[in-house]
């Protein structure tokens, strides 16, 4: 879980930093694909890269869903009887919508590659101009309704998931453990305002 | 005080069980939980009526052995308190409250609030323990112990297995417990030379016995007793990740 997840989130944080050139206008935004697909040409070929690197995502998400599933199943087994009387969250809210928050995660990951990546969603579609098909959709109310819900919950996952990860590997002790909470809590939040700041730039007309 | 209890009755391991309600009154605020169980248990005995199955031994917060789910919420509202030490004045008149067993596979109901934490002795029978010369009792400060590992050592052994931390769960996992033991010994000088065995083999045991996986939840912190940190969850796994990464639990 946290192999995987800490894959996974190092290419979120890129992709985010990927999707702020929509700031700097669409020549800047719409050199970015070809400018990813260009690294290690020489060697890889055009475009070798990203095919890596979506195989190398594609092999955690598998593997990062395997085990969320079997820890789900471990602990359905583990309390066969439920309590009759369910008590409050007394430790981390995060860390208690981690499986349902994964599969809307999983869910707007569908949606946003038949968006995004193939066009088939998007109102204009067109693969050679991300930058037009990204403010044709969030000229739409209700795909930046789910993108954002999309995107809280992602902040939550990595709330939890950074932190939990850290734990997992031995990282934590008595003395750290406020300040690796803290750390997390400060990347989800930056991660989140990231990504939040296209459809609200898009609303706003900071970017047309 | 008047309160009603919503008591979970369950006559043997296999039979069916229920919750029944029982009013009581005249609680008084300075009785501790168990006392107002016993001032029940009398009357339901004076009516011919089973009393209620619970377990307790020193009630005094050290034993480990009085453990339930008050409301939800494994040894009742008080933080960083057991069953036994929980007093009424933290409930008020008219209250309802509901009492349940444990509930993990782990730690099956043998009858109403009493189940079998057996499962505990298995994880300390896997590596809870250090091999030590037998024969006269050695002196005291022979083994010298750098102040800060005591201290550490000292709080992860104030674990009292009460099962709380299994209990309060949402994964049904015992890590906290086999962590606090693993801590304990792990951190001592006479700990040492079963440190990662132990540490696997805890794991291991814990793993195989029915308890749900560690997702870091933090429900076990908040609901011990004894206030053992999660921290000693991530000691544990230092030690796990470095016996699987250097087999330092094989022999040399
Ligand atoms: S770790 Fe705390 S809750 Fe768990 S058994 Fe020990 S004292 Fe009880
Ligand atoms: S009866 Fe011993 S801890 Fe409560």
């Amino acid at each position: 879980m946290a192999v995987t997840g800490g894959a996974m989130f190092l290419f979120v944080v890129g992709h985010m930093a990927g999707n702020l050139k929509v700031l700097f206008g669409p020549e800047a935004f719409n050199e970015h694909p070809r400018w990813l697909r260009g690294i290690g040409e020489g060697l890889l070929g055009y475009g070798g890269f990203v095919w890596i690197a979506r195989v190398g995502l594609l092999l955690c998400l598998v593997l990062h869903m395997t085990a969320a599933i079997q820890l789900a199943r471990r602990a359905a087994a583990a309390r066969p009887a439920r309590y009759q009387r369910r008590g409050p969250v007394r430790g981390s809210y995060a860390a208690r919508t981690m499986r349902w928050g994964g599969v809307i995660i999983a869910l707007f990951l569908v949606y946003h590659l038949m968006d995004l990546t193939a066009g088939w969603l998007n109102p204009v579609g067109d693969l050679e101009h991300p930058y037009r098909n990204v403010t044709a959709d969030f000229r739409h109310w209700y795909v930046t309704l789910a993108y954002t819900v999309a995107i809280v919950t992602l902040g939550f996952h990595i709330r939890h998931g950074l932190w939990s990860a850290l734990q997992s590997l031995g990282a934590s002790n008595a003395r750290r453990q406020r300040v690796l909470k803290g750390i997390a809590l400060g990347v989800a939040v930056l991660i989140c305002a990231g990504f939040l700041a296209v459809p609200f730039s898009v609303l706003t007309g900071l970017v047309k | 005080m008047r309160l009603t209890l919503r008591v979970w009755r369950q006559a043997g391991p296999d039979e069916d069980g229920r919750l029944v309600d029982y009013a009581v009154d005249d609680v008084s605020p300075d009785m501790s939980f168990l006392e107002m169980l016993d001032v029940l248990n009398e009357r339901l005995i004076m009516e011919g009526e089973e009393p209620i199955a619970f377990d307790h031994d020193c009630r005094e917060g050290i034993c480990g052995m009085c453990g339930m789910m008050i409301n939800g919420v494994a040894h009742g509202p008080e933080r960083a308190t057991t069953t036994c030490q929980l007093h009424m004045r933290h409930f008020a008149d008219g209250d309802v409250v509901v009492i349940e067993p444990w509930r993990a596979r782990a730690f099956p109901v043998i009858k109403d609030l009493v189940v079998d934490r057996g499962a505990f002795d298995r994880i300390i029978e896997a590596g809870g323990y250090i091999t030590a010369p037998t024969g006269s009792a050695p002196d005291a400060h022979a083994i010298p112990v750098p102040k800060p590992d005591a201290d550490k050592a000292f709080e992860a052994a104030a674990c009292i297995g009460c099962g709380a931390c299994v209990a309060a769960c949402p994964n049904g996992s015992g890590m906290l417990f086999t962590a606090a033991k693993a801590t304990h010994l792990g951190l001592l000088p006479q700990g040492q030379p079963e440190r990662y065995s132990r540490a696997v083999e805890m794991v291991a045991a814990h793993d195989a016995l029915d308890f749900g996986g560690c997702t870091n939840t933090g429900e076990c912190a908040v609901a011990c007793p004894k206030g053992i940190p999660l921290e000693s969850i991530a000691r544990l796994n230092r030690d796990v990740l470095r016996a699987t990464v250097t087999g330092a639990h094989e022999p040399r």
